[in-house]
């Protein structure tokens, strides 16, 4: 029931928002509410358990078997502890909206109310169409209260997910054709069941479509260029929620669907998808070095840093995934707060080139220190879970097959990967450099500083961070039982 | 006897800093009291560790996924552990207390206070971490309280250079470091130093896996303890406030990466040729930074690459395969150089904030007692008898001499060339006339920072002798007493201060003009070069094929299509993108309806 009421809530506020209740209070009670439902969830969870928690369903139709069913396993519920978290944060650092301030709060929710149900959902049908509703209030956010080329933005990335939508439904299809009539069913519990029942060559067919579908969401190297070109663009709490919960629906989806449905398909593409994700920590680690401006560096910071979730889902070891998810919680949150911080920047000096900006840390230290955390958070910085999930999915892949004779494939997308930490340090501390030390410039002392009311919202996501940093066994605890069965043979 | 008695040691400092952080900011007197009572807590309770054999402490899980991984927060709690605990705490607390002199009117005194705890914190669990990730945690948060204390006056573009550059130059080591771990982890199947000792037998057997692992693990210390070739950072790390500089890039983090290499010898020591690099390694830093040092003006500098000299004699010591001799060192050098760098901080404090030792000259007279002090740490420094650094360093040299005659002949150089940069430094500061208006004016500095320099003075002077040291540190084993190594090093001692003597006395400029010297050997012009040549360039070329091949391509292409889509839609009047968002949403309806049931 709970669930529900996680799932609805942002939906119907949004809905109210749009008839006339008022927006930001409104919003904000929603997102409080939905937050205080979700812990009291991570609380009342038995993570020992395997199987779904806390499974509700609805029968939509009962001749195409499609049923509304929710429930949650230690994944889900670390996305939904994610979603919750982060859109609390943006719809708090939503500022003012000069233009439709009503519909920009719906929309925020709405992508909420995707994300939550796109996690939560255990029906391959809603799981699939939840996030198709939080896609389009993200391109609507961008297109209308973006800033810089926002119409080419909204386009670019609204061609491209749609098209990675499109591929990903494509293969979600033939998924369920490629069963025998009597297992076919939308159910992903049931689905489950069939892993053994696809042959190895529709299994490699159907995995490299969802390979792609779900990479593009993700901005895996070469479909990533979308990226920062939107974040740039959209407004602040929109990229906080597309980059730090919506885009990370495709990772999810690997793991709830593409890797357990399909472990033959995803042994037959590891290698590709290996050499793809160095493309993404190596090749866009060195594109973001060469950015000028702050939104675009962060942009593809985040394009960069999926490399290492990508990694951790093909390291083929419990450790390494559950490593992937402890970096999707992680990295969530510290995009989020990245982009929060920089997109008060924007406002309070009305540019984000690096080299217009410098020694803001005199001007705004509260918005210097909050960058800090994140940016060294984003790095690595141990005490951070970034840290603790790099930790794993490096020393993940690197024992898949480690062999002191001689290195394989594993071994070294683990060497490269930890070469990206380098190039990660680089660019995040050149760009604080630039834009809080040395002296400050005169043409920004008109700026002011946070409004004292943030550190809540950045309290509160930092405090996440450094806990599961401090005890990632907490983290770990519950999110491992949904990968054990994955598996059962591997170390 | 299983105890928490450790973790309040390591917690104490760290309390302080959240504490500051989080509720004191703004009360500046209030954040530097809780930061120095808390060191001083930790120092007492370090004594009473120190004192109880057999304690253990509690121990914690931080990750657990046996039997592929298990990291613990536990405690190793041995003679060397112990040991640095009171060094660190120790020394900190003394530099806590004159930081509460040196910083008392700076804006950022709760920053810095908070800082200068973390830093404690950090230090404090690389000492005691049981296991290589826990270390190589707060490796990494050593560096990070560096980077926040280098860059402690950031609107310096000289600080904040710094601060980036000691940060960035650690992660470089510490790439090596972690590889090495993982290498080291993935052959014996364990991180804890225990098991891994007890599982080395899996690793000795492939020779060539082990020696690279081992160099790996190295190249963490090379940067730590800033090491030819990553040693780069450490001079301009001065740029941060002077206690800074004798606590943490002096005494104490930057022995970290001798440390660790002592507490994994059951590793670096079952490969030869590992042992033989980094031996050199330490060398060739030992003679590179005393000639660099002799050609500075800066008095911080002179004693940043009088630090790297010093660093380079304990890495060769490693090397040569003794961890005793490298502790040794590093217990006696720790006060000396403490103590050296808090009279710099003194002089520099009463000059105001004139480092350049040309713009100073007969302090002797108004700095009577920073003076005094300071003549001590030259004295242990330089390895003078009976002053502590003759018998750490000599210990050294007689290793080297048995060992390989050819690091013995450098690092009886490097003893001449110590004695060489240290009497300029003293002859130029305080002897001759003043040479500016400052150096006339300078007076003694306030009791709160004198008295830290006197208690400092006292280990400076007699912390080698061996009953005192040998409740500290394991002295390396006494053979036959040979005559002719100390004699050696104590003529080259005399000769190095003879030469400075004879050549700065009375002089109102440097009579030498080395320009390789004077430029550090051009290093970082080289890496600059170095890290343009490909990295930049690398980064520049990424940057262009994405935005002009990949996006132009792929996107460029389809969007032009999409623009004829759109002027298409326009044409039904409804081409704006909630139109084309409602018919997408409608689109993948049908589309699902199409395949799914026709």
């Amino acid at each position: 029931m709970i669930l529900l009421f996680i799932v609805l809530l942002p939906i119907l506020a949004a809905i109210a928002i749009l008839f006339g209740a008022p927006p930001r209070r409104t919003a904000l009670w929603a997102a409080g509410f939905t937050l205080v439902a979700t812990v009291l969830m991570y609380l009342g969870f038995e993570a020992g358990q395997r199987g779904f928690q806390a499974v509700i369903s609805f029968p939509i139709s009962s001749d195409w078997k499609i049923n509304f069913t929710l429930g949650v396993d230690g994944l889900s519920l670390m996305m939904l502890l994610l979603t919750a978290v982060v859109t609390f944060a943006a719809i708090w650092f939503t500022g003012k909206i000069t233009q439709h301030e009503h519909a920009f709060y719906a929309c925020l929710l709405l992508i909420a109310g995707g994300a939550f149900g796109a996690f939560a959902s255990l029906d391959l049908f809603f799981f699939y169409a939840f996030h198709e509703l939080a896609l389009i209030p993200t391109f609507l956010l961008i297109g209308i209260w973006g800033t810089g080329n926002r119409q080419a933005a909204a386009w670019k990335i609204t061609i491209y997910l749609a098209t990675g939508s499109f591929i990903l439904l494509l293969g979600l299809i033939m998924l369920y054709r490629s069963l025998p009539e009597a297992a076919r069913s939308f159910d992903i519990r049931a689905l489950q069941k069939t892993a053994g029942l696809i042959p190895a060559e529709a299994q490699s067919n159907i995995f490299l479509l969802l390979l792609v579908g779900f990479g593009i969401l993700v901005s895996l190297f070469p479909f990533h260029s979308w990226a920062p070109e939107a974040y740039a663009s959209a407004p602040a709490p929109a990229a906080m929620l597309h980059a730090g919960v919506l885009k990370k629906f495709g990772l999810y989806g690997l793991l709830r669907v593409a890797i357990p449905l399909l472990p033959g398909g995803a042994e037959r593409w590891n290698t590709l998808l290996i050499v793809l994700l160095l493309g993404n920590i190596i090749y866009i680690g060195l594109v973001t070095i060469a950015q000028k401006r702050l939104d675009w560096m962060l942009g593809y910071s985040s394009v960069m840093h999926m490399g290492y979730i990508f990694l951790g889902i093909a390291s083929g070891t419990l450790l390494g995934t559950s490593g992937a998810a402890v970096l999707i919680f992680a990295h969530g949150i510290s995009i989020a707060l990245l982009f929060a911080i920089s997109g008060e920047i924007r406002q309070r000096t009305g540019t984000l080139v690096l080299r217009e900006l410098g020694g803001l840390g005199k001007i705004m230290p509260r918005a210097a220190f909050a960058f800090g955390l994140a940016a060294f958070a984003s790095i690595g910085l141990p005490g951070f879970a970034n840290f603790t999930g790099e930790v794993m999915v490096l020393f993940g892949a690197f024992r898949n097959g480690a062999n002191p004779e001689r290195f394989g494939i594993y071994q070294i997308a683990a060497v490269l990967g930890l070469w990206g930490v380098v190039i990660s340090a680089v660019y995040m501390l050149r760009a604080y450099r630039r834009v809080f030390m040395g002296p400050a410039l005169e043409s920004l002392s008109g700026a002011t500083d946070l409004q004292r009311s943030l550190r809540i919202p950045i309290g509160m996501l930092v405090a996440l961070t450094l806990w599961f940093g401090f005890f990632p066994q907490t983290f770990v605890r519950i999110v491992t039982p949904t990968f054990k069965s994955y598996f059962t043979s591997k170390p | 006897m299983s105890s928490a008695l450790p973790w309040y040691i390591l917690l104490l400092p760290f309390l302080a800093a959240v504490v500051i952080v989080l509720f004191t900011k703004s009360y500046r007197g209030l954040s530097s009291f809780i930061s120095v009572a808390a060191v001083l807590a930790s120092f007492a309770l370090s004594c009473v560790v120190f004192a109880t054999p057999n304690i253990h402490a509690l121990e914690l899980t931080w990750l657990d996924f046996r039997p592929v991984l298990y990291v613990p927060l536990g405690f190793v709690l041995d003679d060397l552990s112990k040991t640095m605990l009171v060094l660190v705490t120790g020394i900190g607390a003394l530099i806590h207390v004159y930081s509460l002199g040196y910083m008392r009117d700076d804006a950022g005194k709760s920053r810095y206070f908070a800082s200068l705890s973390f830093f404690m914190f950090s230090m404090l669990g690389i000492v005691l971490a049981n296991n290589f990730v826990m270390m190589f945690i707060f490796w990494d948060l050593v560096g990070f309280s560096s980077y926040l204390l280098i860059g402690h006056w950031f609107e310096r573009d000289a600080a904040a250079e710094a601060a980036k550059k000691a940060f960035l130059t650690n992660r470089l080591g510490d790439f090596g470091f972690m590889l090495g771990i993982m290498m080291a982890w993935a052959a014996t199947g364990s991180v804890v130093f225990g098991e891994m000792a007890q599982q080395i037998g899996r690793i000795t057997s492939y020779p060539g896996y082990l020696t690279i692992s081992a160099l790996l693990i190295f190249c963490g210390a090379v940067g730590k303890s800033a090491q030819f070739p990553l040693h780069v950072w450490l001079p301009d790390a001065m740029e941060g406030p002077t206690p800074i500089s004798a606590l943490i890039h002096a005494a104490t983090m930057v022995a970290a990466g001798v440390y660790m290499l002592v507490r994994v010898s059951f590793l670096i020591q079952a490969s030869a040729e590992a042992l033989w690099v980094i031996a050199w390694i330490g060398t060739i830093t030992a003679v590179m930074a005393a000639l660099i040092a002799t050609q500075q003006n800066d008095i911080k500098r002179i004693l940043a690459y009088s630090t790297l000299s010093q660093l380079g004699y304990m890495i060769m010591a490693v090397g040569l395969a003794s961890g005793q001799a490298a502790m040794f060192h590093l217990f006696t050098h720790a006060f000396f150089k403490a103590l050296l760098f808090l009279g710099a901080g003194s002089i520099i404090v009463m000059l105001h904030h004139e480092q350049n030792i040309w713009k100073m000259g007969g302090l002797a007279g108004r700095l009577g007692i920073t003076f005094l002090t300071f003549l001590v740490g030259t004295l242990a420094l330089i390895g003078f008898p009976p002053f502590s650094g003759f018998f750490s360093k000599d210990a050294i040299l007689a290793l080297a001499y048995e060992k390989d005659r050819a690091i013995f002949w450098l690092a009886l150089f490097t003893a001449f060339l110590t004695a060489f940069y240290m009497l300029r430094l003293v002859v130029v500061v305080f002897f001759g006339k003043p040479r500016s208006d400052h150096a006339r004016a300078g007076r003694e500095a306030p009791w709160i920072m004198i008295g830290p320099l006197i208690l400092l003075a006292i280990p400076a002077f007699a912390s080698g002798f061996g009953f005192v040291a040998k409740l500290f540190v394991a002295l390396p084993a006494e053979k036959e007493t040979n005559w002719l190594v100390p004699g050696m090093a104590l003529g080259a001692t005399v000769a190095g201060v003879i030469c400075a003597t004879l050549l700065y006395r009375n002089r109102q400029t440097d009579p030498i003009d080395f320009a390789l010297l004077r430029k550090k050997f051009y290093f970082d012009e080289l890496y600059a070069f170095l890290i343009g040549a490909t990295q930049e360039l690398l980064a520049k070329l990424s940057a262009f094929i994405d935005r002009w091949i990949l996006d132009a391509g792929f996107v460029r292409g389809s969007s032009t299509a999409t623009w004829g889509i759109g002027s298409l839609l326009r044409l039904l009047q409804v081409g704006n993108l909630q139109a084309y968002s409602f018919l997408f949403g409608l689109g993948i309806v049908g589309l699902i309806y199409f395949t799914l049931f026709r």
